[in-house]
């Protein structure tokens, strides 16, 4: 399939430059209609992926990222999809193995998925108060209550953040440059005794 | 003593509201020896039958997605083992080459068939695996024997092969760690020999079974669009009929090359998922047959990815300019150009997708990890209502799922 068939069906749609398989920017309102069209008319009957994306340069700052596959005709296409408002409606209702998927979006950005059948959280506990996956959210993660409130109340445990030593990296943020990779905790050294 | 009093099927059908009872609520796991790893499922039962199940996920989350935003492409190799960790080296492989799509790498014929001989025993692996828990299940203790002597000796050539028996880490951005040890090949060669007698002997036990098909035969079918629209891959979506094969339609790492077959199932039962792995298993053998004797020669890493690849020891220690780069590719990060790229391997459990978005740099923005385990159990609530309690042990392991790979 061509990106332009999906282009002259929704004139809002955007093509976006892409080596591997024809991109597509479909806004939220479309996108239902965009998915049921790829389905029953371009034969893109298997959704292989969906997830979300936060986006540093992109006016939403949050999108979805929806990667559908053709058996027959053994051809991808991606859709990426701008948030409005932090929402994407549902496509469970076209392709039910998307549910799972907007339940994994949501618990790990926020992502709101309109007309989701089964909207909580996946990975994470239900009571879970952050999402993990956006850009400011540390690595180490942040003290929360345990997941069960009656244990943490007898024992007064909470969830800790992970080590800064122990893995190859650590969140600082701030020092170091774009293209480096996280460096190692400088917090203590053979002098300096850790914390 | 006679039974005075029979009861009519016209007193049950009136007092069919007392006779009822309410349904309950079953956990099934986190720690159950049927689900394989730590998913729990929340059963409502009426009886013995299943109304509703919800299973829950993420006991294994460990935020690899997260990790990967937060070190070089390098580093996160070892994190792929622990994905689908009964077949790691299909992981390390998968992983290596959506990286080396997004930066337009070429790769040498020698590091493409090394990497479908790994691929290929990896599914060996996973397989004899998944086949001898699934017959354990299902009341057949002695295949797991059987196959778990053969994975024995695949550990040992993986050893041979990556100095590790189970979290492999073999290959690199680029190439592998090592080419593959003087007269590996004949043992693996050897291998094909001993696996496929096993496959026989497994055959024998369990495909004309009693047991077996009453356990399995009609249990929980999955028809050709149900597996489409939750979008099963793999095994799973070959044996409800759906010829797709990513080996055979979106060839990868030089599989044109190679002739197979891919096995379809026809009901999509958990029979058909059983039948399915085991010519999968020879069809495996056949291919590692064909690479061992096509095994090309010459250079085993992309020699001019002078910014992706480490270059050889006796040059780091010896030359300038080596040097140079190998303190760059180890400090920065292999060199990937900034875009996107989304990549599925056709792994033992299904498709593995890797999403990569890059902005340039050794650290990729974005890492998505498409697990075909978080989409097999997707299906679960759809296809276990309406079965008995006993059938879910054979239904989990005609699934064939793994847990690291379902909660990354």
């Amino acid at each position: 399939m061509d990106a332009a068939v999906l282009i002259q069906r929704f004139p809002s749609a955007r093509v976006l430059p892409s080596q591997d398989m024809p991109t597509v920017e479909i806004p939220a309102s479309d996108l239902w209609a965009a998915v049921r069209f790829l389905r029953d008319e371009q034969s893109f009957d298997l959704l292989a992926d969906l997830c979300g994306v936060e986006w540093k340069d992109r006016s939403a700052r949050f999108g979805v990222v929806i990667h559908l596959l053709s058996t027959t005709q053994r051809e991808y296409v991606r859709l990426h999809v701008p948030a409005l408002g932090d929402c994407v409606p549902s496509v469970s209702s076209l392709h039910p193995g998307a549910n799972w998927h907007e339940r994994e979006a949501f618990d790990m950005f926020g992502i709101t998925f309109t007309g989701h059948p089964d909207p909580r959280r996946i990975l994470m506990w239900e009571a879970y108060p952050y999402h993990p996956l956006r850009k400011d959210f540390p690595l180490a993660g942040i003290e929360v209550p345990l997941p069960a409130a009656d244990v943490a109340e007898v024992t007064g445990q909470t969830v800790e953040p992970a080590p800064m030593m122990g893995g190859p990296f650590v969140s600082l943020g701030g020092h170091f440059s774009e293209g480096e990779p996280s460096a190692l905790d400088q917090s203590w050294n053979e002098e300096k005794p850790k914390a | 003593m006679k039974i005075t009093k029979e009861i009519s099927l016209g007193d049950v059908a009136a007092r069919s509201e007392e006779l009822r009872g309410e349904n309950m609520i079953l956990n099934m796991g986190p720690s159950h020896p049927a689900t394989h790893g730590v998913l729990r499922l929340s059963l409502e039962l009426d009886g013995d039958k299943v109304v509703k199940c919800d299973p829950v996920i993420g006991y294994l989350h460990r935020g690899d997605e997260k990790i990967a935003e937060n070190m070089t492409y390098n580093q996160f190799v070892p994190y792929t083992d622990r994905l689908d960790y009964l077949a790691p080296l299909a992981n390390n492989v998968a992983y290596a080459i959506a990286v080396e799509k997004l930066a337009g790498l070429k790769l040498p014929p020698r590091c493409e068939a090394i990497r479908v001989l790994c691929c290929e025993m990896a599914r060996v692996s996973s397989h004899l695996l998944g086949i001898g828990v699934y017959a354990m299940d299902t009341g057949a203790w002695t295949v797991f024997m059987y196959t778990f002597n053969e994975r024995e000796r695949l550990y040992s050539l993986f050893e041979e092969l990556t100095g590790a028996r189970f979290t492999t880490s073999y290959t690199r951005i680029g190439g592998m760690t090592r080419d593959i040890p003087d007269g590996w090949l004949a043992k693996v060669s050897a291998f094909c020999d001993g696996v496929e007698r096993t496959i026989d002997e497994v055959d024998k036990l369990l495909t004309r079974n009693g047991i077996f098909l009453e356990r399995t035969e009609g249990i929980a079918p999955i028809s050709k669009e149900l597996a489409l629209a939750y979008g099963l891959t793999g095994p799973n979506l070959r044996a409800s009929g759906v010829p797709f094969d990513l080996r055979k339609d979106k060839p990868y790492s030089g599989y044109e090359q190679y002739e197979f077959d891919v096995p379809v199932g026809t009901k999509g039962d958990c029979f058909d998922r059983y039948l399915v792995r085991m010519e999968e298993l020879r069809q495996s053998v056949r291919i590692i047959r064909q690479v061992i004797k096509v095994m090309p020669g010459g250079a085993w890493y992309a020699e001019d990815a002078k910014k992706i690849f480490l270059p050889p020891k006796e040059k780091v220690m010896t030359k300038m300019e080596e040097l140079i780069q190998n303190f760059m590719l180890v400090t920065e990060g292999p060199q990937i150009p900034a875009g996107e790229v989304y990549f599925e391997a056709e792994n033992p459990k299904g498709s593995l997708g890797f999403y990569i978005v890059s902005n340039g740099g050794g650290v990729p923005y974005r890492l998505r990890i498409r697990g075909p385990s978080f989409v097999s159990l997707s299906i679960l609530p759809a296809i276990v209502p309406g079965n008995f309690l006993t059938d879910i042990t054979a239904i989990l392991g005609s699934l064939d799922f793994v847990m690291g790979e379902c909660d990354r």
